[in-house]
């Protein structure tokens, strides 16, 4: 780890290239440039996340702190490269007047030609694509879950400065879900009538489910309040019976479907390292969470 | 059931949404072996784990073992906490563990496939798998007849509407042409073609996949995939390890009926083939079949391969036995324990360039790799004394371990007068990432269960690639004895002869 102070993108730029070779590995197999834009108390675990993540895309990982805007402009930094991954990260905080203009260090250290990926782990701006540094991503992460403030509104906020190229982990959230359902109408080949979602009072994830299977299915589709955590359960009716997961603890599941008998199904919660993988692994538009972003701002409840 | 069932829920835009086996039930045939503790069940935890295995999915254990279907969950829960890839955790153990059955008893043993067929029965009913059902013949291919023919008498393998039986197994395919094509007709007695999964592991390796991605995605390498450019190709695939406790099995097998038949004929094909039209399976066999038919031996196998024996010595720091010295193997075994050997692609884009092909155990390292060399610059503007540590440019994929491509080249040393050396440019397939890849054996058993053949090679490929060795092992067999060498070496002389008669030398890899 090089501690640097009061310094700017090329010296952070140098101490990239230091260190690795320090490490004697002067490959650079990373494939894309994420950056992390977080405060101060959640920085360390989003950059835990981050470097998990990269086990499967390398990445070189820049997460910014944008400190008081106020005074005089102060950049610090502390920079490494992987031990027991492969990538890069650097931690930069930002204070005084350079926090309005966070992509004047960010633009220098992308990686050439690479994508860029920016993540907010919990609160994102107004207007993630039009943000100073969401501008120089092709990929934007956003996690309506996580935000702090006005979380009933969360996905609405989301979806109104929706551009292509974002994307929300309560979406992530729902794949294995959505994998179950799918794979379910994969070996029975019912009509679907109507369907239910129960998740807690609050749940970004559920609505996303909710639009994308009134979406897909075209049939009624009820949200029901449970106490969680999470989606607890989600009904098909089918004209042959019902198809059900249901799963109260947020770990293990109940597969039922019909003439068959009922099955458990490990189904837990994902952690943000695979969720983050997951977002990682598709780098253009997410075309079916562009259609449910029109849908949810259509809907008339919630 | 209508033909045109189109899933609601899955989008062809939606890239997100895995495949996910249909509700089944494997049979495992075999389960004290080392490869069904260490890969196989292992792989079958991991895939659930990663939610790719329907609720419901079943394993039956089948050997001569007196245990109960607990004693049985048992030895899976422990090569699941030792082998399995991803953490061990309780949910998904619950999952599987109501779906563990043992069913005790030998391969001529009726009462136990008649115990075996009402098991699958039961399972049908109270874990809904629905009449599909994947055999696993984890055992000596000698014993498949049997297995096939219980399999049948109860009536285990009939095919019912709507519901699938495949077989799965592992190589040797034979060990010749003949024995090949009846070990075939054993498995075709009741299996067609098409439910016949023979498992190359190597196929089911991300590098090895990444060959096609490598030379069909880009535009870089083709242009210069061909005998205007390449000079020659060497595909080693080389083991650090003796036969350890495989005796019984390698003796009288040897390193080219065990290795050059499935993994190197298969990587050849992979990287000398044209583009298939599609990604299908047809189409990659079709592809495949190709170059192997065009596959020519040359005619002097004396002068073009190479066979030997480890010798005693020391291997990495380790004192080691010779292979005659080995238990269980004949002091006089003509056994070879390293092959190499020399073959022609007789078509417009290979004539010319010869591929070696050489596996050996005991040899200084354990990698496996390919190594397409070019030929050297027609004309240098270098003087000699300025070139001369310049060798001959070179793709290498490198399969295991440290996945990935290395390209070497010549480049200026640093200094004030024209000096030219090799360098690598290399990339790695990922440093940490080869952990979070899958193994090969998950991606293989979830395309069995998912009834996806690309990765598997068919009865046609396999024939093939014994038309290719069967007339080598013939020529070897009136020669003696291998040629012995050194044990933590490269291989017995005659290897480096082969080449050198060419003009050629192998790398170290």
């Amino acid at each position: 780890m090089i501690e640097l102070t009061d310094t700017n993108a090329a010296k952070i730029a140098a101490a990239f290239a230091q260190s690795r070779r320090l490490d004697a590995s002067p490959a650079m197999g990373m494939v894309m440039t994420l950056v992390i834009v977080v405060d101060e108390d959640h920085a360390h675990e989003a950059i835990r996340c981050a470097q998990s993540a990269s086990h499967e895309h390398p990445a070189r990982v820049l997460a910014v702190i944008l400190g008081d805007g106020r005074g005089r402009p102060k950049i610090s930094a502390q920079v490494g490269v992987g031990e027991g991954w492969t990538g890069e990260t650097a931690l930069i905080r930002l204070g005084g007047e350079v926090v309005k203009h966070p992509a004047s260090v960010v633009l220098p250290l992308l990686l050439p030609d690479s994508p860029v990926v920016v993540w907010w782990p919990t609160d994102h701006p107004e207007d993630p694509a039009n943000d100073p540094l969401g501008a120089l991503a092709q990929r934007r992460i956003t996690d309506a879950s996580a935000v702090t403030t006005g979380k009933t509104t969360a996905l609405k906020r989301v979806c109104r400065t929706y551009s292509p190229g974002t994307s929300d982990l309560a979406w992530t959230r729902l794949t294995l879900w959505r994998a179950m359902l799918a794979a379910a109408l994969d070996h029975q080949h019912v009509r679907v009538t109507r369907a239910s979602v129960t998740a807690e009072r609050i749940s970004p994830s559920a609505d996303l489910m909710v639009a994308w299977l009134s979406w897909r299915l075209k049939v009624p589709v009820e949200r029901i309040t449970s106490a969680g955590p999470g989606i607890t359960d989600v009904v098909l009716e089918t004209t042959q019976g019902p198809i059900e997961i249901r799963r109260g603890d947020g770990r293990l599941a109940t597969f039922s479907s019909p003439d068959r008998p009922d099955r458990p199904l490990a189904l837990r919660r994902r952690e943000l390292p695979e969720l983050l993988a997951e977002e990682l692994r598709h780098l253009d538009e997410d075309d079916v969470f562009a259609e449910l972003v029109k849908r949810i701002l259509t809907s008339p409840t919630r | 059931m209508a033909e045109s069932w189109v899933n609601p829920l899955r989008a062809v835009e939606d890239r997100r949404l895995p495949r996910i086996a249909g509700p089944c039930a494997m049979v495992l045939f075999g389960v004290t072996g080392d490869l069904s503790r260490k890969k196989i069940m292992p792989a079958i935890y991991d895939l659930a784990n990663r939610g790719l295995l329907p609720p419901g999915f079943s394993l039956v254990g089948f050997a001569r073992r007196d245990w109960a279907d607990q004693d049985f969950a048992k030895i899976v829960h422990d090569s699941v906490s030792e082998h399995a890839r991803t953490e061990f955790r309780e949910e998904v153990w619950a999952q599987l563990a109501e779906g563990f059955r043992f069913v005790p008893g030998e391969f001529a043993d009726d009462v136990a496939f008649e115990t075996l067929r009402s098991t699958l029965a039961e399972l049908d009913k109270a874990r809904g798998t629905g009449g599909n059902h994947a055999f696993y013949l984890s055992i000596p291919p000698r014993f498949f007849g049997d297995v096939v023919a219980q399999l049948k008498k109860h009536g285990l393998a009939e095919p019912h509407e709507g519901a699938w039986n495949r077989v799965v197994v592992e190589k040797p395919f034979g060990h010749d042409l003949e024995s090949a094509r009846e070990l075939n007709a054993t498995l075709g007695q009741i299996f067609p073609s098409g439910s016949v999964f023979r498992i190359d592991h190597y196929l089911g390796k991300e590098t090895v996949q990444n060959i096609l991605a490598m030379r069909f995605a880009n535009t870089l390498f083709e242009p210069i995939w061909n005998s205007n450019y390449v000079d020659h190709v060497q595909i080693t695939m080389a083991e650090d390890i003796g036969i350890g406790g495989r005796a019984g099995y390698y003796d009288g097998v040897g390193a080219a009926r065990d290795v050059i038949q499935n993994h190197l004929l298969q990587l050849m094909a992979l990287i000398a083939m044209e583009e298939p039209t599609s990604f299908d399976a047809e189409s990659l066999r079709v592809e495949k079949q190709k170059v192997l038919a065009s596959v020519v031996l040359p005619r002097r196998l004396d002068l073009t391969t190479a066979r030997g024996q480890y010798a005693a010595g020391w291997q990495g720091g380790e004192k080691v036995v010779g292979f005659l010295e080995e238990e269980g193997i004949s002091p006089t075994s003509t056994t070879e324990t390293f092959a190499a050997i020399t073959l022609n692609v007789e078509n417009r884009r290979w004539a010319g360039v010869p591929f070696y092909l050489r596996t050996g155990k005991r040899l200084g390292r354990r990698v496996t790799e390919v190594a397409v060399v070019f030929k050297r610059a027609p004309h240098l503007p270098f003087s000699a004394t300025q070139t001369e540590e310049l060798t001959q440019n070179a793709l290498v994929v490198r399969v295991q371990p440290d996945d990935g491509i290395t390209i070497r080249f010549g480049s200026k040393v640093p200094g004030t007068s024209m000096e030219i050396r090799d360098v690598n440019m290399d990339f790695a397939y990922g440093g940490s990432f080869t952990e979070a890849s899958p193994e090969a054996y998950e991606r293989l058993i979830l395309d069995v269960l998912l009834g996806d053949p690309p990765l598997f090679p068919r009865h046609e490929e396999v024939e093939l690639s014994w038309k290719i060795l069967d007339p080598i092992l013939a020529y070897w067999a009136k020669q003696g004895a291998p040629e012995q060498y050194a044990s933590g070496e490269w291989g017995p002389e005659g290897a480096r002869k082969m080449l050198s008669r060419d003009g050629r030398m192998w790398r170290r890899p």
